[in-house]
């Protein structure tokens, strides 16, 4: 069976490697574009903030209070004598901590949960599925203010924080993660990978786990999403660790002192914006991602 | 009344100004890797009543020849030029809304798998009504009924499936309400493309006895698209063969089965599996070139048998022989040195 | 001279409903004895609900039988483990219809071949295993340097399924399954892909089911057939005589609504009959679609001998030797 296109057709280009095929695809994806960008600049923010500034200088009695952005305190300073420029650094910082360890912890939990329930089926998929479902309609809000409420305010802890987020957070990255390896189960390459004398653990982490990395991608970005603006608004709510520059903490701050009426109008403006830009980076980076998990949607590329 | 009934295609009569006139279609995906010339120059007519079959490989361009007839050619892809007369009416030259009046009236599109574009959470008759309803906007419900009620039995249907779900029918009975669709407005020509891939053998020819029947009724002209042979052999009146979005042959359906002009047609027909040649196999060698990097000249001489120096150089003309049968190739071309 | 792979009164019900209120019959008392000495090409013919998936999915052991036994070396697949497993695993293969679902979109092409090779030691070296890659892809007709290293999206439907081939002669099982291997590719090419399949089983000794609903392919490339509607068994033997002078009405209505490629045999001659409401459970499961249905048929029809290598399940035929569902392989020439 010889081929005799040979010389007349000439042979088609080697395809790019995938780290250029992956910088072609951010550029054509606006959304994921932004989002990255945004997000860069805010890491690089924090970042080189740290070399600038001493921490200690985020928390009370460091510097002159109620000061307006200068030369000297480039964002000002508060009633209680924060110099703000610190107290974004390491509240950004503390934020993106939050954001990182709960949304990581409830991720992992619920890419753990979705593959076994998914894969091995039966009556462990029946528990797995029925207690994300009965847990799922419950009012997250309320339970994390009464559970913050109830512990004792030295108690509460970025740590403590993240665990009350992770608590309610890990039902729908399990429900998402299910379906999708459900589907994919089914697909015919698991078949010929079982016929290839693949067994189930190399099929689950080797076949159907490395097409699931955008969704698994996506899930943890809604889930350092959802913690961030948990920690966000427990801490407005003064539920947070009060002492620790926590962006929301600031704003509660600003907010019981008055701060608007009093003119220190860049005290809760600093936060709120930087919040702003926390929460659409990673928005923008969810909506790109939604891009690429779902071909349907898929407009580049 | 089985199909082996009906007389030699030959031997029958039809009008001779034609429905359907194709001049010259031209269309082009610009993708990022290239154009892509989709349908290069592409001509034909077909009368009243008539059946045309359209082969070709994947990529050959027979499903892009349907969609572009129909004006519904989405970005990348652009219709570049052409026309095309349906009794004398231009359906390029039209406006948007004309076009929209035109599809199903003048000319009904049955996609493959068209089963799938029913929506399963409404009773058919609704969907039958739906489909027609811009087009007679003043027209009762009862008349309404009356018509769907009489292109079901046109395809053998009892009327009381207008008020079933579409899950409650088979895939031949859901393929038949979309044929059913497709002549409600009784239009001019009927394009087919693949409508019998996803059923099986004996559904398979009662949904083509169907058309068949229904093209009678309303003598429309018919194009069936598809890559089966046999299926054309038992259907249709003449063939088309397409390779790389050029018409390279058209024949009636004997002359393509006992004689083929074009070389490729003529492996085409080689390879095809039938009683007499059993345990014989004879493929194309070779591949159909993407249409991004086309050869020079024919786009066949790379795997043909009988290319010469100037297939590789001249691009081919598409020539109508006197027997009235259309060949694209240099063998046919007297103007050519051999 | 123990058989291959066994199927002893096989059937297969699939029950839906949280009480297994309805349950369909795929597959019904299904007995087939594959040798390994004498390698052939059967194809298991019938639309779809007849059981032929069912079938392919329990000689792969991808699902287990209701009732009977599948027997695997003299032993029971649902038993086998360890080294037996693998090694039905590397004997018994499958080639599927569709060509782009079988490739994980995550990795490159070259994964259908390397996945194999490493997980069943084909190859010593990297070398090695590159060499017999390219002896398959070769083989197929293709050339390594084109597909290797692509994607799947990459490659035409041709490429695919010609690669799925290759996986196939890269593992010279001794049982292949093809379900429906041509049914998704065009016509120019099916010839030769069909073409690799008798090569592999001449040359290679792979015996080879050949599943589809495509009679005109099965004729050219089966020397048996079987012919299934909705789980049971209508006519089995030669498919030359079959398919030539077929006896059940079914193979009739299949051999009659052939659209041969040929002017001069025509499809349609016998009417087909709209299928009646459901005549009750048990009886012949045919009878609703049957144009010769008897009060007879109420009862299930056995298995009839007509000749030495053709029987058809039709009351039709009464008067003609009963074959017992056991001896079923014995009908099917080699």
């Amino acid at each position: 069976m010889t081929d005799m296109t040979a010389g007349a057709i000439p042979a088609p280009p080697k395809p790019m490697s995938r780290g250029r095929r992956a910088l072609r695809y951010i550029s054509r994806n606006r959304s994921l574009a932004a989002g990255l960008i945004v997000m860069a600049v805010l890491i690089l923010f924090t970042v080189s903030g740290f070399f600038i500034i001493d921490p200690k200088d985020a928390y009370p009695l460091s510097a002159a209070t109620k000061q307006p952005p200068s030369w000297r305190y480039p964002l000002g300073t508060d009633f209680f004598g924060r110099n703000l420029y610190a107290a974004m650094v390491v509240g950004m910082w503390q934020t993106a901590l939050i954001g990182v360890i709960a949304g990581g912890i409830g991720t992992a939990i619920g890419v753990v949960l979705g593959f076994t329930s998914a894969y091995f089926g039966g009556w462990i998929d029946f528990i797995i599925k029925s207690v994300c479902q009965i847990l799922t309609p419950i009012p997250v809000l309320l339970i994390q203010v009464v559970v913050v409420g109830s512990l004792d305010k030295r108690d509460v802890t970025i740590f403590v924080m993240a665990m009350v987020i992770v608590m309610l957070g890990w039902m729908g990255t399990t429900l998402v993660v299910r379906s999708q390896v459900l589907t994919m189960k089914e697909r015919q390459f698991v078949s010929v990978a079982k016929l290839s004398g693949v067994s189930s653990f190399g099929i689950i982490f080797k076949e159907i786990m490395p097409n699931l990395l955008p969704f698994i991608a996506a899930a943890f970005v809604i889930q350092v999403f959802t913690a961030v603006f948990a920690s966000f608004y427990l801490a407005v709510l003064g539920l947070g660790p009060l002492r620790e520059p926590l962006l929301g903490n600031i704003i509660w701050a600003a907010q019981s002192q008055g701060a608007f009426f009093n003119g220190w109008w860049w005290w809760p403006m600093e936060p709120a914006i930087a919040m702003i830009l926390i929460l659409g980076s990673l928005a923008l980076i969810n909506m790109g991602l939604d891009e690429l998990a779902n071909p349907r949607v898929r407009k580049a590329e | 009344m089985a199909i082996s009934d009906i007389a030699e295609p030959s031997a029958k009569v039809f009008a001779e100004t034609p429905v359907l006139n194709v001049e010259s279609l031209e269309v082009t995906y610009y993708t990022d890797a290239g154009r892509a010339k989709a349908l290069d120059d592409v001509s034909f007519t077909l009368r009243a009543g008539e059946k045309l079959g359209m082969v070709g490989e994947s990529g050959s361009g027979k499903s892009t020849l349907a969609l572009a007839m129909m004006r519904m050619i989405k970005p990348p892809g652009r219709i570049e030029g052409g026309k095309v007369l349906v009794d004398d009416v231009d359906l390029m030259a039209l406006t948007d809304e004309e076009m929209r009046q035109s599809r199903l009236s003048r000319i009904a599109y049955i996609p493959q798998g068209a089963m799938n574009s029913l929506n399963p959470v409404m009773r058919i008759g609704a969907q039958m009504v739906d489909a027609v309803r811009s087009h007679l906007p003043d027209e009762s419900r009862s008349a309404m009924a009356d018509r769907c009620a009489h292109a079901l039995r046109s395809v053998d249907l009892d009327p009381s499936v207008f008020r079933m779900h579409p899950h409650e029918l088979s895939g031949g009975m859901q393929q038949r309400v979309c044929i059913a669709i497709g002549v409600l407005l009784e239009p001019k020509v009927i394009i087919a493309d693949e409508p019998t891939s996803a059923l099986d053998v004996v559904t398979q020819r009662q949904v083509m006895e169907t058309i068949d029947r229904v093209k009678d009724e309303i003598n429309a002209a018919v194009i069936l698209i598809g890559h089966d042979m046999g299926l054309m052999a038992q259907f249709v009146d003449r063939v088309a063969v397409m390779y790389s979005g050029r018409l390279v042959e058209v024949s009636t359906v004997r002359e393509m089965f006992t004689d083929p002009n074009h070389p490729y047609a003529r492996a085409l027909i080689n390879s095809l599996p039938n009683l007499d040649n059993k345990g014989v196999f004879q493929g194309i060698p070779g591949l159909a070139p993407s249409l991004l990097r086309l050869p020079s000249g024919c786009a066949f001489h790379p795997r043909c048998a009988e290319a010469r120096p100037v297939c590789a150089e001249k691009r081919p003309r598409a020539r109508m022989l006197d027997t009235g049968r259309l060949v694209t190739c240099h063998l046919f071309d007297p103007e050519v040195a051999t | 001279m123990t058989a291959l792979l066994e199927l002893r009164d096989v059937s297969k019900t699939y029950s839906s409903g949280l009480l297994s209120a309805k349950s369909t019959v795929a597959l019904k008392g299904v007995s087939l004895t594959l040798d390994e000495a004498e390698p052939t090409i059967l194809t298991v013919a019938g639309e779809s609900g007849s059981g032929k998936t069912t079938l392919a999915m329990l000689l792969l052991g991808f699902t287990e039988p209701t009732t009977g036994q599948i027997i695997y070396r003299g032993k029971d697949i649902t038993t086998l483990s360890g080294a037996d497993r693998l090694a039905f695993r590397r004997e018994v293969q499958a080639v599927f219809q569709d060509p782009f679902a079988v490739f994980n979109p995550f990795y490159t092409v070259d994964h259908l071949l390397t996945v194999p090779i490493r997980q069943f030691k084909l190859a010593n070296s990297r070398k090695d295993a590159r060499a017999r890659m390219d002896e398959a892809l070769t083989a197929v007709g293709l050339r390594p340097e084109d597909v290797l290293g692509r994607f799947p999206h990459q490659l035409s439907g041709g490429q695919r399924q010609r690669i799925n081939v290759a996986r196939a002669l890269l593992l010279k099982p001794r049982l292949l399954i093809a379900d429906e291997p041509v049914s998704m590719v065009d016509a120019s090419l099916r010839a030769s892909i069909l073409e690799t399949f008798r090569n592999l089983q001449r040359d290679h000794g792979v015996s080879i089911i050949y599943i589809t609903h495509d009679l005109t392919t099965a004729y050219h490339i089966a020397k048996s057939i079987i012919v299934l509607y909705r789980g049971s068994v209508m006519e089995a033997g030669d498919v030359d005589q079959v398919i030539k002078s077929p006896h059940h009405p079914y193979t009739r209505l299949l051999v009659d609504s052939i659209p041969w490629p040929n002017l001069d045999q025509r499809w349609g001659t016998e009417r087909i009959k709209v299928r009646e409401a459901d005549t009750g459970a048990g009886g012949c499961v045919f009878r609703s679609r049957c144009l010769h249905a008897m009060d007879k048929c109420g009862a299930v029809p056995s298995l009839l001998q007509l000749k030495s290598h053709q029987a058809a399940a039709c009351h039709l035929h009464e008067g003609h030797a009963v074959v017992e569902p056991e001896r079923l392989s014995d009908l099917l020439p080699i």
